[in-house]
């Protein structure tokens, strides 16, 4: 096998074993990026300086017994909204296109001391917003299984750099989806966990009250171990929650005798590709045979999910959005007259036209008499769609679902209509609104040999049952094939 | 011209006296070189979140109860969303729709009488940065040491009705706070700001007039005038038949006028909504209780008890009482034993002088208890006389001296050794026969004469008493 080929939990143990080193590790991940960068664009900022600096850190921690960890001297990258010290932090905005933090995210602080190496910072959707990685400053990302389509988004370079295998394993972001779509668009593992499990703190925030980090990774097994890596109170990010009970690779149980899973009737309905369906009533009939028991239910207000989203999301990233002015850091406009001349080219040369549509929509929303009938209502809209969810918990270990309602589309299609783009984000936005965990698993691929994922949602706190349910899954599906722009198959 | 009456109620925010920041752990310290008391959260980096300063609640409820209010058990913060560069985030994290306090009210005492002005809400938010313009480079530079700041924003209800009223008001919140702590108060300094919101309306009427907003107010003499300029140019519109424009004004003290800033019409829709980074402000019963069992004795409960415990005058009282500080003092004095008069005396005339000379006010008192009441001390055991205590005293004022040690020291203690003094006088007697003669010859007074050389030579160190005692042994002996 290729050093490339290991999953994280697997690379490690061989490093800590002392079969590979770290920079081993780390200059394959460098000569797969190398390989594909050219046809994938997963990456904004490749720090390979960087990389081999920290594989002699991690190594040397390794070899004198400090780094013990499940994950110690795995490459990994990192999304390019998670702030990292002294490395270029952009949202693949113009507006901080030279933004280099002096401090690292609490996820960052947390996958370091894990003894894990960052390779660079990956592509996405500017600010986080978008569905396919297209709306980025700094060109598109390919989904390495056809280059002709997207990866999703917003965190498609991280999931399309895990597919390619230029790296083992990435941090997302997920605030409507952004890590479970992608992953299912590259077929690929991905968990948004309840939020407050991973800090915000660093995170340059989108939608401050949905915005939550995750891991993407081969497989569940190492989701979870990023998971319980990931999952610490930081007593910087007021929303954190000191969680108990953070070792969910302990769920990684090949078990779903007795499960209760719900499926939203009205998730496969009108809008939902056969394909994808088909692939997902498959893997839903994989967990029946294997114990599970399944049914059927009505998921209430799955049609205003996405108006709330959008009103809340946009009206919470204008203001976040506000700080990029051009005063401080980031981009400022060449020539300008005066303050306000100032900000106003700066912001309107600096955002990328679906930052500045959520900005402008944002912005109405919370304007003085539209506030209760638009953000407010939106507010309420969320409250109801949790407890939506709360009476389907009641009655389920967890819920099935598409992660996407089709493949990956094509490049360039997606941006022509906006609005139904965004309708593409129908199964994951409630998730974030009720503020519960969710998982990507790969379970088929479409005819054009696009992966579809099947999304499995939580109830808050509830990850374990996830992972278990996932992982038992993945035990009995049927095996994937490599992607065409992937990493190429082991010997 | 017809009979106005002026409708006045103020927002006055006061700078609360936390060691860090709201959101941060920055110093709140003045004074440092420009944005060297920041850090990501205060300068609104990207990714960096708020996390709240508890003692920032604490004062703020603590100011509530001061003012009779009802504490918000679950309340929120809220961002008002405005550009600005001193405002690193461009929106200050405030609250707007569940402030912490509401509905309270103080009582004021003017001329015509007690009265009760009431407390529509107190709010607590954060400071800004401050614009410093370079004329040299013709070009702004920001400093975000101040940003952060924590501060309280009170709100009054139209409720007074003269510039009195309204001085009255600020003194009563400016003790109330001070004695809490919550803040030092100091106009000037701008540790306590205060907006005036000011209409006028014909006397009878029901109806507010339209308001305007008064700002940039230094001191209770600018609050004074704004408002008696502001009163006049109200009523002058409305005489000359023209309407009274909503709008922020602009006091300029020195020139004793107002200008418009902005009106109405430009009003900024500040677009607030909850902040997400914050959790909700819940205040337990707990804590709640915590908070109201730390309350100060106020000022007005203080003159009622030290005119029934101590026999001091009304006056001195009311300057006794007018900082905690200097309350606190007289107190701690007291209760080492020393007697009400004298020690209200020291504070009343030679600290009160020694503070006028430094352009202090009391509240900057440093000087320990202890070493005032062991000044007294000496002075009881005739070990120095009131002269030399008086000369101790600023010792003491200036650099909170041990007045035993000192007097020691400097050996300005009273010769008490008999012998050595019957000596000196001795030779006074020897010296002035004169003056020794006319004593004898039935002139008593020129007894004051010796004893006035011999305190000389002794240099003031002498117990009078003793003096006088030693001479007329020795002139009628």
């Amino acid at each position: 096998m290729k050093t490339t080929d290991y999953t994280a939990v697997q690379l490690s143990a061989k490093i800590r074993a002392g079969e590979i080193r770290v920079l081993e590790a780390v200059e394959a991940a460098l000569a797969e990026i190398e390989a594909k960068e050219k046809t994938v664009h997963s990456f904004v900022t490749v720090d390979a300086e960087g990389a081999r600096r920290e594989a002699a850190r991690v190594q040397a921690g390794i070899d004198a017994g400090t780094l013990t960890g499940p994950l110690a001297g795995v490459p990994i990258a990192v999304k390019d909204n998670i702030c990292t010290e002294g490395l270029k932090t952009t949202c693949s905005s113009k507006i901080l296109y030279n933004f280099v933090p002096p401090y690292d995210a609490g996820a960052v602080t947390r996958l370091r001391e894990a003894g894990m190496v960052i390779l660079g910072k990956t592509n996405m959707d500017e600010f986080a917003m978008g569905s396919t990685t297209e709306t980025s400053a700094f060109g598109v990302t390919r989904n390495p299984w056809n280059t002709e389509h997207v990866p999703g988004g917003s965190s498609g370079g991280s999931c399309a750099a895990v597919a390619a295998g230029e790296a083992v394993c990435a941090l997302g972001s997920d605030t409507g989806g952004s890590i479970r779509q992608p992953s299912s668009f590259c077929g690929v593992t991905g968990m948004k966990p309840t939020y407050g499990t991973i800090s915000r703190y660093g995170l340059i925030a989108y939608g401050s009250s949905l915005d939550q980090i995750g891991p993407i990774a081969r497989d569940v097994t190492d989701c979870a171990a990023l998971l319980t890596m990931l999952a610490a109170h930081d007593e910087r990010d007021s929303t954190s929650i000191a969680r108990e009970d953070t070792d969910f690779t302990t769920a990684l149980v090949d078990d779903v005798q007795g499960m209760r899973i719900g499926i939203p009737r009205g998730y496969f309905g009108e809008g939902l590709d056969p394909e994808v369906k088909s692939a997902i009533r498959t893997a839903a009939h994989v967990l029946e045979e294997k114990g599970a028991i399944l049914e059927e239910f009505d998921l209430g207000l799955v049609e205003y999910a996405i108006p709330a989203y959008y009103v809340i999301a946009s009206a919470e990233a204008s203001s976040n959005l506000a700080r990029f002015d051009g005063v401080k850091y980031g981009y400022r406009t060449e020539q300008y007259e005066g303050l306000h001349n100032m900000y106003k080219k700066t912001r309107s040369e600096g955002f990328g036209p679906e930052v500045k549509r959520r900005i402008m929509l944002g912005s109405f929303v919370l304007s003085s008499g539209y506030y209760d009938a638009y953000y407010l209502k939106a507010l309420r809209t969320k409250a109801l769609i949790k407890q939506e969810f709360d009476r389907a918990f009641s009655r389920y270990d967890m819920i099935l679902a598409p992660a996407a309602p089709t493949t990956a589309p094509r490049l360039g299609e997606s941006l022509q209509n906006p609005l139904q783009m965004y309708l593409g984000d129908i199964y994951t936005i409630s998730v974030n609104l009720a503020g519960l965990p969710g998982i990507s698993v790969p379970c088929g691929m479409d005819s054009r040999g696009l992966p579809i994922g099947m999304q499995l949602i939580g109830d808050c706190f509830q990850e374990k049952k996830l992972i278990q349910a996932a992982y038992s899954y993945e035990q009995s599906r049927e095996p994937l094939p490599y992607p065409a722009a992937g990493r190429s198959k082991g010997e | 011209m017809r009979e106005y009456e002026t409708v006045i109620g103020l927002e006055v925010h006061v700078e609360l006296a936390t060691k860090t920041k709201i959101f941060c752990s920055c110093s709140t310290a003045f004074g440092g070189a420009p944005n060297t008391h920041t850090c990501p959260v205060c300068t609104g980096m990207p990714g960096s979140l708020p996390v709240l300063n508890r003692k920032v609640v604490e004062y703020a409820v603590a100011v509530g109860l001061a003012t009779n209010c009802e504490i918000t058990r679950s309340g929120k913060f809220d961002r008002k969303n405005y550009f600005y560069p001193d405002n690193p985030q461009n929106y200050q994290i405030s609250q707007l729709y569940l402030p912490i306090c509401r509905n309270g009210h103080v009582d004021i005492e003017t001329e015509n009488g007690p009265k009760s002005i009431g407390i529509h809400e107190i709010h607590m938010e954060e400071d800004a940065g401050k614009l410093i313009h370079d004329e040299w480079l013709d070009c702004s530079l920001v400093d975000f040491n101040r940003s952060g700041v924590p501060l309280i924003e009170i709100v009054s209800e139209p409720d007074m009705r003269s510039a009195e009223e309204v001085i009255a008001y600020l003194e009563t919140l400016r003790l109330r706070i001070q004695y809490l702590g919550a803040s030092d108060c100091k106009l000037q300094e701008g540790s306590m700001r205060a907006d005036v919101n000011l209409s006028v309306r014909e006397v009878g009427s029901e109806k507010l007039g339209t308001r305007t907003e008064m700002k940039n107010l230094n001191s209770f003499k600018a609050i004074a005038r704004a408002i008696e300029g502001e009163r006049n140019r109200q009523i002058d519109l409305l005489e000359a038949g023209e309407a009274v424009i909503q709008e922020t004004r602009r006091w300029d003290d020195a020139g004793g006028y107002s200008y418009a800033m902005r009106s109405k019409e430009d009003a900024q829709d500040y677009r607030y909504f909850p902040e997400p980074d914050l959790v909700p402000v819940v205040i337990d019963d707990a804590w709640l209780e915590k908070i109201r069992a730390a309350q100060p004795e106020f000022r007005e409960a203080k003159m009622v008890r030290y005119k029934e415990e101590y026999d001091i005058p009304e006056y001195d009282i009311g300057i006794l009482t007018e900082s905690k500080r200097m309350a606190d003092l007289f107190e701690a004095v007291i209760a080492l034993g020393k007697k009400p008069k004298e020690v209200s005396n020291w504070l009343m005339v030679d600290t009160m002088r020694l503070l006028k000379e430094n352009n202090q006010t009391p509240e900057e008192l440093a000087f320990s208890p202890e070493h005032l009441a062991g000044l007294i001390t000496l002075m009881e055991e005739g070990k120095i006389n009131r002269g030399t205590a008086r000369e101790v005293f600023e010792e003491i004022f200036y650099h909170d001296t041990d007045p035993v040690a000192y007097v020691e020291e400097k050996g300005l203690g009273m010769v008490s050794d008999d012998g050595a003094l019957r000596s000196v006088i001795e030779e006074i007697v020897a010296k002035n026969p004169q003056s020794v003669a006319d004593y004898r010859g039935g002139k008593k007074k020129a007894a004051g004469f010796l004893v006035g050389q011999t305190m000389k030579a002794m240099k003031g160190q002498a117990d009078p008493a003793k003096v006088n005692a030693i001479l007329k042994e020795l002139l009628e002996g």
